[in-house]
């Protein structure tokens, strides 16, 4: 298939994995546990993991899956509220497919639509706009969820609804932003990063300039990272000959995407229909200042929140969870106590158990059940 | 879709209640639209039961083979088929697989009110046809009608008996180390035929469903390779799960190669957009057999010069361990586990 075989080609991967053995054995000679490297994303995550990247690495490379998985750290409260919007008489809700079996605190969108609540999945805001559009009786609330890379095309949504004059949408925003969040990462007492693969798609957004402080106050390389298999491959390599060298930089692997100031549209629509907001609760990593959005005044006809009462309850995660502490890389998914027993992708406890982006699930799923199988 | 129809009285009518009441209505539905739709002898003679001779089924093997399968798929009418070509199919395949020679299947329909007679005549056609290909017989049936509402357009459900030869042993828990896995073509046809029959996503694509009986390719496999292990066909949950269901029950490991696995272009364009795996999506005509490898070449040879195995290749072998897993070399140079399908295969959206 063009534009995707090029980038899974296996000669090329051959050579660039034995490009990172070969730096690898040289930082071997100093180093006193592996080098821990975090891809933040969750589609990253998913790519390691669907052509088996990890395997291809030296030992002393370990690979840290962060929390960039926007379903995974969705706090049970939010789903709850979802629950109760979904169930409002003549509602129709609108989400995107992984959300549907994120579990709130007494059921998740998949029960609750079982239970009769009009939910239905759609692969694009503009198609929930469309649903408003054919039922006019009726209210499509939209799930907005997700990083800067889906916050554009619900800005645009809410910016066409109010071109026309529809009355009838609204939008559950949900979004979150990613450079607070690393930063939480980063200045948590017991992170031990070496570098960081950054999100291509967020940063195909907001450009590479955001991740400056990582490389200038915190002193790790960073690399902007395609999806495919050799982008991954090829950030790796970029990231170690970084830290061979000493240097800590941000680095566009994703040229072919990325622009150094992202893209300007985009963000000029994020600006116009959102605003950060004080504070965001996120599952597994607690509050985090200014890690997500909400609507502004300007837009409140559209918004949700505003037009509905949403309880917005703070539901703590369960105690037994260690998912903070896996999206640090403090520990390994297995080593958590709960892995696999009481919490599996069939009932989720945890954030990572969640999504098959998630780094338990994604464990779990490829069959590392424990250290020993991996 | 294309054949053309019977004109009947019921011609541009709808299905109403008194077609399930058991009264004239019902009867003529039945003998307008199914007895003379099937046209088979044993149904002619309008009995409650089909009636079969045992000493004719004693010829062809030395056990009976049943099997039952309800069929809800929505669109009814989809690239390439429909719900009926599809419950002939289904239930004629899950027989073929067992090794069973399949002889008579039954028919029970649940149909919605206001149902179009011309629809329905159209997919019982579309049965009768399979049924002829495949050399089979619908014997007996059942006809419901429920209120609008209570059933979602037409539900088809089909039994059927087969015969099994004395020496075929087809079992998921015979593969052994050693063996390869063989598939008949590409796969995830089906799967992608029906998301883009659905119309939701406006995909534009070109891809049919792989839906077609597999009982005369199996018995020619039979009479080259006597001894198959294990065959299934990947139906729902794809190749990964009948897979999985081989590996656990033979506690053996199984070892894919990526790309040795035929996936249509359009069908792998489908699967990169919707974030799908091909390996968990549907398919209607392809069987997965573990074979002697002593036996695979020929094996392969002659499938593919069968219409329904045109695609057949070996995709994979049996390994002693990590027992109970299947895994990919994925072609990238890494390996992954392929699992069972945790609930449904939803769309991922970043």
């Amino acid at each position: 298939m063009k534009f995707v075989d090029e980038f899974r080609d296996t000669e090329k991967a051959q050579t660039l994995t034995k490009a990172i053995h070969s730096i690898a054995t040289k930082l071997a000679v100093n180093q006193v546990k592996p080098l821990q490297i975090m891809e933040f994303c969750g589609g990253h995550t998913h790519t390691i993991f669907r052509y088996g990247i990890e395997q291809m690495l030296p030992d002393s490379i370990e690979m840290v899956h962060g929390p960039g998985c926007p379903v995974c750290v969705l706090p049970m409260g939010r789903v709850d509220d979802c629950v109760v919007l979904a169930e409002l008489p003549n509602v129709i809700f609108t989400t995107f497919g992984d959300a549907m079996r994120v579990p709130g605190s007494k059921k998740s969108l998949l029960q609750a639509k079982a239970d009769g609540a009009d939910i239905r999945m759609t692969y694009s805001p503009m198609d929930a706009l469309n649903l408003a559009r054919k039922n006019p009786d009726k209210e499509v609330i939209f799930f907005g969820l997700g990083f800067e890379t889906t916050m554009p095309s619900t800005a645009l949504t809410v910016l066409q609804a109010e071109r026309e004059g529809i009355t009838n949408f609204s939008l559950f925003c949900n979004h979150i932003t990613t450079v607070p969040t690393i930063k939480a990462v980063l200045d948590s007492p017991d992170m031990k990063l070496d570098g960081f693969l950054a999100p291509g798609h967020v940063a195909m957004v907001i450009g590479e300039r955001p991740f400056d402080f990582i490389a200038k106050d915190y002193h790790k390389p960073i690399v902007v990272t395609g999806f495919e298999p050799l982008d991954i491959l090829h950030s790796l390599w970029m990231l170690l000959l970084q830290i061979e060298q000493g240097r800590s930089e941000v680095e566009n692997q994703y040229t072919r995407i990325v622009q150094a100031n992202g893209n300007t549209p985009a963000l000029k629509a994020i600006s116009q229909v959102f605003e950060i907001r004080e504070f965001f609760e996120w599952r597994g990593l607690g509050s985090i200042d200014h890690s997500g959005v909400r609507m502004k005044e300007d837009y409140a006809a559209f918004d949700a929140e505003k037009k509905f009462s949403v309880p917005n309850l703070k539901i703590a995660d369960p105690k037994s969870c260690q998912c903070g502490e896996v999206i640090k890389g403090v520990i390994k998914p297995w080593d958590c106590k709960i892995f696999g027993t009481k919490c599996n992708p069939e009932n989720p406890m945890g954030a990572l158990m969640v999504s098959s982006e998630g780094a338990c699930a994604a464990y779990f799923n490829n069959g590392y059940h424990q250290q020993k199988t991996a | 879709m294309n054949t053309p129809l019977r004109t009947t009285k019921f011609s541009g009518k709808k299905v109403n209640l008194s077609h399930g009441a058991g009264g004239k209505a019902m009867q003529d539905l039945i003998d307008e639209i199914f007895v003379k739709g099937f046209a088979s002898p044993e149904l002619e003679l309008l009995e409650d039961q089909a009636r079969f001779e045992l000493s004719e089924l004693a010829k062809l093997g030395s056990r009976l083979a049943m099997t039952t399968d309800s069929y809800v798929v929505d669109p009814l009418f989809f690239p390439g088929g429909d719900i009926g070509k599809l419950a002939v199919t289904g239930t004629v395949n899950d027989l073929a697989v067992g090794g069973a020679i399949p002889l008579y299947l039954t028919c029970g329909m649940i149909i919605e009110e206001g149902f179009p007679i011309d629809d329905l005549q159209r997919i019982v056609a579309s049965m009768k046809k399979t049924a002829d290909q495949a050399g089979v017989r619908i014997v007996t049936g059942d006809t419901k009608v429920v209120p609008r509402g209570a059933a979602d357009k037409l539900f088809i459900n089909t039994a059927g008996i087969g015969v099994i030869a004395e020496q075929t042993n087809i079992l998921a828990s015979r593969a052994q180390v050693g063996d390869v896995v063989i598939i008949n073509g590409y796969v995830g046809d089906h799967g992608a035929a029906i998301v883009d029959a659905r119309g939701e996503l406006a995909l534009e694509i070109s891809v049919e469903t792989d839906c077609q009986p597999l009982n005369k390719l199996i018995q020619a496999m039979l009479a080259v390779c006597p001894d198959i292990h294990c065959m299934r066909d990947a139906t729902r949950g794809g190749l990964a799960t009948i897979l999985n269901e081989f590996a656990t029950r033979s506690g053996i490991a199984i070892e894919l190669e990526q790309l040795q696995i035929p996936v249509r272009e359009e069908v792998r364009g489908v699967c990169e957009v919707l974030g799908l795996d091909p390996l968990y999506l549907a398919n209607e005509g392809k069987l997965v057999a573990i074979v002697p490898e002593q036996y695979s070449q020929a094996l392969v040879e002659m499938m593919q010069q069968d219409p329904a195995g045109k695609g057949s290749c070996i995709i994979g072998k049996i390994a002693a361990s990590p027992q109970g897993k299947v895994i990919l070399n994925t072609g990238f140079g890494g390996k992954r586990i392929i699992d069972m399908l945790i609930g449904e295969q939803l769309p991922r959206i970043c």
